[in-house]
């Protein structure tokens, strides 16, 4: 009973700081002095239409780089964890999955595929870029891990296109420090026109490895998942 | 922002707060909750969409409503199996 009391006076209490944050709420009449800086000089710097990946990628391509890092520590420990599980899956009868799904993810994981490349291909032009074109990549995977749960998917195609890409990765980081400004510079490739798909410098690369890298965490995930069986 | 705009927001807000209280909600089966969670997610990218980060939005609704929901699935599917192995 008394702890339901505080449940509920905790609640209360950060409803009131919610209520006050959007009654208190005044839209800033002009950017703060760092989205100023963004938006008026993300081009010049950097050439890409699309300012969050250019911050994404140049301005913040460190936080980047850590966050790819996050994913795939998740991932190996994913691994890791079901490592100790019986490899190799009990190959009783599974019920047939339906018609519908098997002749849909026909059609559709070219589709996604393709729809997951160009995310992050235009990453620097159109919303979207690596994270999201990665995961629609693995969200193909899945589709194809639904539709026949007894599919084998090559470990060894996966773990090395995850590991290539995050070598690229860093080692277009590198180059910038060599070549132009300073870590993940992008300026090491010419700039390009604004709004080209081949423009912005090295961000189309980069962002295209992250993509290849995040899909291919996501993937070893969910295959990992649905190979191993509990003994 | 118009005013439609914010009305709009509010309704999502009070739909994910629904979504939310269906996730939670005691004694419900663990199916029903990931896909209420999933739910969540979903209305929460349709918000981002609404607050014009569209990048935000793609990236919660391909990995906070799709792969996340899927990923509870198969997890779920193991722990099944475990207790019925014992």
């Amino acid at each position: 009973m008394v702890s339901r009391f505080f449940v509920l006076l905790l609640l209360t209490g950060v409803g009131a700081i919610f209520v006050s944050l959007m009654f208190g709420y005044v839209p800033d009449d002009a950017l703060n002095l760092t989205a100023r800086y963004y938006a008026e000089n993300t081009v010049r710097d950097t050439g890409a239409a699309n300012i969050v990946t250019a911050i994404v990628v140049t301005y913040r391509g460190l936080d980047t780089l850590g966050e790819v890092t996050v994913l795939f520590l998740t991932a190996a420990i994913v691994g890791l964890v079901l490592a100790g599980s019986q490899q190799g899956r009990l190959r009783r009868e599974q019920p047939a999955p339906g018609e519908l799904l098997v002749t849909g993810t026909r059609l559709l994981v070219p589709l996604t595929l393709l729809l997951g490349v160009y995310v992050f291909v235009n990453g620097h032009l159109t919303p979207g870029g690596g994270f999201q074109g990665g995961a629609i990549l693995a969200s193909a995977i899945l589709m194809l891990l639904l539709a026949d749960p007894l599919r084998e998917f090559s470990h060894s195609l996966i773990s090395a296109i995850e590991s290539i890409s995050g070598l690229v990765f860093v080692a277009i980081g590198l180059l910038g420090m060599v070549y132009a400004g300073g870590f993940l510079d992008n300026r090491i490739l010419p700039l390009g026109t604004l709004g080209d798909l081949i423009s912005a410098g090295a961000i189309p690369v980069i962002y295209s490895f992250i993509g290849l890298k995040v899909g291919a965490e996501f993937s070893s995930m969910m295959v990992n998942l649905s190979e191993t069986e509990e003994p | 922002m118009s005013t439609i705009f914010i009305i709009m927001s509010l309704l999502l807000c009070g739909a994910m707060i629904v979504a939310g209280l269906m996730a939670v909600w005691p004694r419900r089966s663990l199916p029903i909750v990931i896909l209420a969670s999933g739910l969540v997610s979903l209305l929460a990218s349709v918000q981002f969409l609404l607050l014009a980060a569209p990048d935000v939005a793609m990236t919660e609704a391909a990995i906070g409503s799709g792969l996340t929901t899927f990923l509870f699935f198969f997890v779920l599917n193991r722990v099944r199996k475990g207790t019925h192995h014992g």
